[in-house]
């Protein structure tokens, strides 16, 4: 029997959707307001969601004190490089455990997603050493690599949940209709697989973009990007709550439109093969 | 040139065998048919035909060479899957052309040549739609034509027509028989429906368990089934077969009467029984009658046959139309 929704129950979810969402959205919110403070509002007691003297110094000091553009300029390399690199190999080993697997591939997928689950800090020491020795550290390609590395066990998964939703009879004909391995990748399960590629490749971004932990290890300045840039504020005059918040909104402004306007993309794509 | 033939073929999938060892003959031009129930290894044949399943033993060879090691696209054969398989983000015209394109044929021909396929398949007009705005006819049309432009030395066809309505399956057929006469090329069918096989094959090939039970024309099988499996295998409504005193009195160990075989009578015949379910085909009439020690028993009558469920009928086998098997299940000529 189909499950009867009145209008009062419909308003109670509706209600308590909207409070989660706000519940979630709030530190980003009272970033952004903070933001607009004066230090003396940011720090008053008792806390002030709005602030009476709004302000927008706090953006031209902190784009005065620091060089956002080449902060800027890093992140996007890092999270745009690492996620091309990730895709490059990530499309053909998600082919191969969806179409040829082997006896051990489902072992393979689980232990790969198990590296995730590994505190980084287990790997603090061992990866600071590589990259000091390798000449990597402190280098956007260094960067790119890690993050490249730490993602693509997400990426690989994502991937082979798509792949595995392609009919398999459709990459037989085009193996009958003589396209080699290249052009069967090429033509047929790329174009085929493109919302589930772009959905990869959008949360895969922002998983980059809002890496802290490596990128504020990894790097002193050349290659910091944006996750850097806020830390900087942090020390050692003491926290300017104000300032810190204008930095952070620059840091995750960009990702955060991002998101917005592609978040039907990226709710299909985690969700996919879900229900059918 | 599509002379296909199979030698020793055999395919294990681990320790289960599959195709345990095939020996087959596909002549230049013919229609044959593989048919049996599911499970039975023939679409595994097929795709070891086509170079989609990689053979555990024996070779196969295509036009007088050995094609066992080709990759699918180098054995020259094109085709047709039961799902159409069509790419789906391009247009009728782009599936049609993509094996051109894969050849490296420029542009200009493989529309040329493209054009040509949907004319003959009446595709014309749809030749700018994706195959999510066809119909499963018109889909199945596309992957026809897909495979027609190759120009391929052999057609392969898996269960081409089982996702079809039972009209559209009709018509299908008689198009699908109306290729084979125009273009005159091998085709290899894979179905599970013994009326395809029948009316489409120039030769049927009966399989069961990965062994090939027959090999011959629809007629030669259906009037002279090698064994009781082919016997019951072939022909709708499925032959009666019977075991016990009767088929010992034949000398047998089961005999076969075909439905058509069986006549009719309200007063007196060999086996007496009482009608269970009649089916009123306007043309015909199909009886089953439960028979006092053999179960049920179905009779093909006339459309005007005045018998209803219920009514006590006797049936007796016509003379000579009665198929005797022996105890290891052959045909006793």
């Amino acid at each position: 029997m189909a499950r009867t929704v009145t209008p009062q129950r419909k308003l109670f979810f509706t209600l308590a959707a909207w409070l989660v969402a706000l519940l979630i959205f709030f530190p980003v919110l009272w970033t952004i307001l903070t933001s607009f403070k004066t230090e003396a509002s940011a720090v008053a007691s008792p806390p002030e969601l709005f602030s009476a003297d709004w302000t927008l110094q706090n953006y031209s000091d902190v784009w005065a004190r620091s060089d956002y553009p080449r902060f800027f300029l890093n992140s996007v390399i890092i999270a745009v490089g690492s996620t091309l690199l990730g895709l490059l190999i990530a499309i053909p080993a998600a082919w191969s455990m969806a179409f040829v697997p082997g006896k051990k591939t489902k072992d393979l997928l689980m232990w790969m997603l198990s590296t995730k689950m590994m505190p980084s800090a287990a790997v603090l020491i061992p990866m600071y050493l590589i990259f000091q020795r390798t000449g990597l550290f402190d280098t956007r390609i260094g960067l790119v690599l890690a993050l490249m590395l730490m993602n693509l066990p997400v990426i690989i998964w994502m991937l082979y949940t798509y792949f595995k939703e392609i009919p398999s009879e459709i990459l037989e004909a085009a193996r009958m209709d003589g396209a080699s391995l290249k052009n069967e990748v090429l033509y047929i399960l790329t174009p085929m697989a493109i919302p589930g590629i772009a959905s990869t490749m959008l949360l895969n971004i922002i998983l980059a973009w809002n890496e802290a932990f490596w990128t504020i290890t990894l790097t002193t300045v050349d290659a910091a990007p944006l996750s850097a840039f806020i830390a900087s504020f942090s020390a050692p005059q003491g926290l300017f709550y104000a300032k810190l918040s204008a930095a952070s909104t620059m840091a995750i402004a960009p990702i955060l439109i991002m998101g917005w306007f592609g978040q039907k993309q990226l709710v299909r794509g985690l969700t996919f093969g879900a229900v059918k | 040139m599509g002379k296909i033939v199979l030698k020793s073929v055999r395919k294990s999938f681990g320790e289960v065998h599959v195709i345990p060892s095939v020996d087959l003959t596909i002549e230049n031009g013919e229609f044959v048919v593989f048919v049996g129930p599911s499970g039975c290894g023939k679409s595994t044949l097929l795709r070891l035909i086509a170079g989609l399943e990689d053979t555990s033993a024996g070779t196969i060879e295509i036009d007088g060479k050995d094609a066992t090691m080709l990759p699918p696209a180098k054995r020259g054969l094109a085709m047709v899957f039961q799902s159409y398989a069509l790419y789906p983000h391009m247009t009728v015209r782009k599936n049609i052309m993509f094996p051109l394109k894969m050849a490296g044929m420029d542009i200009e021909s493989a529309i040329k040549k493209a054009d040509a396929a949907a004319k003959v398949l009446n595709l014309t007009s749809y030749m700018e739609r994706k195959p999510g705005q066809l119909s499963g006819g018109q889909r199945q049309r596309v992957a026809i034509g897909r495979a027609i432009v190759r120009e391929p030395a052999a057609f392969l066809f898996d269960e081409p027509l089982s996702n079809l309505d039972a009209a559209l399956r009709g018509n299908m057929r008689l198009e699908i028989t109306e290729l084979h006469q125009t273009l005159k090329t091998t085709m290899v069918y894979v179905t599970h429906d013994q009326v395809e096989a029948m009316t489409m094959a120039d030769k049927i090939v009966v399989l069961q368990a990965g062994n090939i039970e027959q090999v011959g024309s629809p007629l030669d099988l259906y009037n002279h089934p090698a064994n009781a499996f082919v016997a019951g295998f072939i022909g709708s409504p499925r032959m009666n077969l019977l075991t016990g005193a009767d088929a010992a009195a034949d000398g047998a160990t089961t005999i076969g009467v075909r439905p058509e075989h069986l006549d009719i009578s309200t007063t007196a015949g060999k086996w007496k029984g009482m009608v269970s379910v009649a089916e009123l085909l306007g043309s015909d009439t199909y009886l089953h009658v439960n028979v006092e020690g053999h179960g049920t028993m179905t009779v093909r009558g006339g459309g005007d046959i005045a018998v209803r469920h219920g009514d006590t009928v006797y049936l007796t086998p016509q003379a000579g139309k009665v198929h005797r098997f022996g105890a290891d299940g052959k045909n006793l000529v």
